[in-house]
């Protein structure tokens, strides 16, 4: 146990540290390009009195260092500066009050928004792909193998926006059984926010199945050929029961693997599919964002996502690590 | 409720379809071993198919013959995908049969081996392919052309609100939406593939360089390729191009893209071709020509290069698809590929709006549908073909 609980902080140390330089690569990018950024982005008209109050604001006048070490030390406390989107605002009518929205406030609930999602789309996902993936296994090279793979393998390729125009269509518009927008404010009852996110979560839950069932499939697959299926096989145990209790316990540390991986590529159709669905979630936000240019904010959602993302792989790794006792104990 | 109530009715009625099927199967065949030996999952599996089929079927023959115009318009969409399968699978079929008997002895195998899937995929990139070079040519209006008539729709019925002069109408600016997807062929999949090039033209040369060289130089570039592997691409290109939008617009932001997302894939790139060329690197021959006193650029694209081909190549499938894949997020999100460029992603964005009115009037909402499926058929065209030559270069195990 001990060997694990060494392994497993190793792994943290190493997520910490990488995360700690992605910190440091999403603050340099938009820092340490020439030229200078509060002209470049007020544009050619703008009086020079604008100009130096966004410097102020962002402290372009100190040193990127400097800079960088505020803006991690904030982050750290929660603190992920002020939007930019406001500053800029007052600073063009002269009129700075002092009020602004924090960056943070703007995230945390939509933070929550998203969570939620993903969650929804995970409970749904999982289970789903996992049973596909064992059927596929049973019945594979039959019709339904063929069939699912045909399928899976389209929808994996098809775009986030294709997929949910398309449940869009069938079931929001021809068949009005789902909302087709999340409009989803606070205190809004439980089921009435399921209902509302059923319909990006079903989108998501399209986009990552394939994936997931694809990996299930061939871990059990792989291990059909081994002596002890064999054993289990002439016992004359039935087919299925040969799969769950003998082949699936041992592909267990593959599947966890890509279920991990998949929800960290959820991140990336998360943007997507909350700009098709107007769901207000950190996607949404970082998308409004990039278009208007408010970079704390921007800096702040990739950070948040990157984050998230080292995360979830760092997660795959160490479960991959404890479901597996040959990588548990290394000679 | 009542609808969920029908579905647990039909699927009770179905395990009970499953139950007789086997029973008379076994019957009336004096228990087959396919009928004696089936498990119960499998003969629910047998009837659930067939009543999804017949489903289909009915619904299909309903929508076309029997209901009035105004409610068949519901199972417009339905009827299209329908006739979308059978025409897809039936050109499929044309190809292969066709590809078995032209040509040199080399493709006529290829083609006998061919799943319909693969074929079909050979034939939408072919057509791609086609549109994409001869866009010029094909396209009856050009791109950037804006006519009198804003919103004409789809279909070219006259009675529907339609233009013979435009089969599939034209956008709220009034420009031909069939030459703008024609000409989307040209600028989505072609900057996408010069994106793919670029990418793999620097990641490649990296990984290679890193693979002969080693030291700190591969020490270098290996770690910067973690760290930047580390954020999620949409995301990392999101970011990168919120800073160039700070220094250009329109053109120079298209290139951008270009750029960002050649860099960002370039790593995944490196990842490959570093982790192929470690391999070739230690053999024999490589030796033999260093000791020949050949210089770098010999070694890594004399002795190297034609040596990983054939990984690589599979790789610049799956990397387009996602390259492509990703530019159409980025021109949907609205920061890709930027108008007067005609581009599919873009013109889903701008043409979303109108997938509300498929209830009543399906036309209207085709436009998009169009577009977004012009993107969807190319990627799933191209993973089709990636998957066989995957299931091919396995030595067809299972």
């Amino acid at each position: 146990m001990n060997s694990v609980l060494k392994i497993i902080a190793q792994r943290l140390a190493l997520g910490l540290l990488t995360l700690f330089i992605v910190s440091i690569v999403i603050f340099a990018a938009v820092n340490l390009l020439p030229g200078d950024f509060a002209q470049a982005i007020l544009g050619q008209g703008a009086t020079p009195e604008a100009v130096e109050a966004i410097r102020t604001d962002l402290g372009l006048d100190q040193h990127p260092v400097k800079r960088y070490m505020q803006w991690l030390g904030g982050a750290l406390q929660g603190d992920l500066g002020n939007s930019f989107a406001q500053a800029n605002f007052a600073s063009f009518v002269g009129d700075d009050s002092g009020v602004r929205t924090s960056v943070a406030q703007q995230i945390a609930p939509r933070f929550a928004n998203t969570m939620f999602l993903a969650g929804v789309t995970a409970a749904i996902a999982v289970p789903f792909a996992v049973t596909l993936g064992i059927l596929a296994a049973l019945y594979r090279n039959s019709v339904f193998d063929r069939a699912t793979n045909i399928l899976t393998l389209s929808s994996i390729s098809s775009p986030e926006f294709f997929l949910a125009y398309v449940l869009i269509l069938f079931l929001a518009v021809l068949n009005p059984w789902l909302p087709s927008l999340s409009n989803i404010y606070d205190g809004m009852a439980f089921s009435e926010r399921l209902e509302k996110t059923l319909l990006p979560a079903l989108t998501l839950t399209l986009v990552v199945t394939a994936h997931m069932m694809r990996m299930t499939r061939a871990a059990i697959i792989n291990l059909l050929a081994s002596p002890y299926i064999e054993m289990a096989r002439l016992k004359g145990i039935n087919p299925m029961r040969v799969i769950v209790r003998h082949a699936l316990p041992n592909a267990l540390a593959p599947i966890i693997n890509v279920i991990a991986l998949n929800l960290a590529y959820l991140i990336t159709g998360v943007v997507v599919v909350e700009v098709v669905f107007v769901y207000p979630g950190i996607g949404q936000l970082f998308v409004d964002s990039v278009k208007i240019r408010d970079i704390p904010v921007v800096q702040a959602c990739c950070l948040i996502f990157a984050a998230a993302y080292i995360l979830l792989n760092l997660t795959a790794d160490i479960l991959s690590i404890v479901s597996n006792p040959r990588l548990r104990h290394p000679k | 409720m009542s609808g969920l109530m029908t579905i647990l009715i039909a699927l009770a009625v179905i395990a009970a379809l499953g139950y007789a099927f086997r029973l008379a199967g076994q019957k009336l065949t004096n228990n087959a071993p396919m009928f004696r030996d089936m498990p119960y999952a499998v003969a629910f599996g047998y009837m659930l198919g067939l009543a999804v089929i017949l489903w289909a079927v009915w619904t299909y023959i309903k929508a076309q013959f029997l209901l009035p115009e105004a409610e068949a318009n519901k199972y417009f969409y339905f009827v299209v995908a329908i006739h979308a399968f059978i025409i897809f699978s039936v050109a499929a079929w044309v190809f292969r049969v066709f590809g078995r008997a032209v040509g040199t002895a080399g493709t006529r195998k290829l083609f006998r081996q061919m799943p319909l899937t693969a074929s079909f995929g050979v034939l939408v990139i072919l057509v791609y392919a086609i549109l994409a070079i001869f866009a010029g040519v094909l396209a009856p209006h050009g791109q950037e052309e804006v006519f009198a008539q804003a919103n004409v729709v789809p279909g070219g019925n006259p009675a529907l609100g339609g233009d013979p002069a435009f089969p599939l109408g034209t956008d709220q600016i009034g420009r031909d939406i069939l030459s703008r997807l024609i000409y989307g062929a040209q600028n989505t999949v072609g900057i996408a593939f010069v994106t793919t090039l670029i990418a793999f033209f620097v990641g490649g040369s990296l990984g290679f360089l890193a693979a002969t060289l080693r030291g700190w130089l591969d020490q270098f570039l290996s770690r910067t390729v973690d760290v930047l592997m580390a954020i999620p691409a949409l995301i990392f290109a999101l970011l990168l191009i919120t800073v160039a939008s700070a220094w250009v617009t329109g053109w120079g932001l298209t290139v951008a893209m270009v750029l960002i997302m050649a860099l960002i894939d370039s790593t995944r790139v490196f990842r490959l071709a570093r982790a192929v060329g470690m391999n070739i690197v230690v053999m024999d021959y490589i030796e033999a020509a260093k000791l020949r006193g050949e210089n770098l650029s010999y070694i890594v694209f004399r002795e190297i290069l034609p040596n990983a081909t054939a990984p690589l190549l599979a790789e610049f499938g799956l990397r387009f698809c996602f390259v492509f894949l990703t530019i159409s997020s980025l021109s949907f999100l609205g920061v890709g590929i930027q108008p007067p460029l005609a581009d599919w992603g873009t013109m889903v964005k701008d043409m979303s709006s109108f997938i509300n009115y498929a209830a009543f009037a399906p036309q209207v909402s085709a436009a998009p549908l169009l577009a977004a499926s012009a993107i969807a058929l190319l990627t799933v065209a191209v993973n089709f073909v990636v998957d066989w030559m995957l299931h091919r270069s396995s030595g067809l195990k299972e």
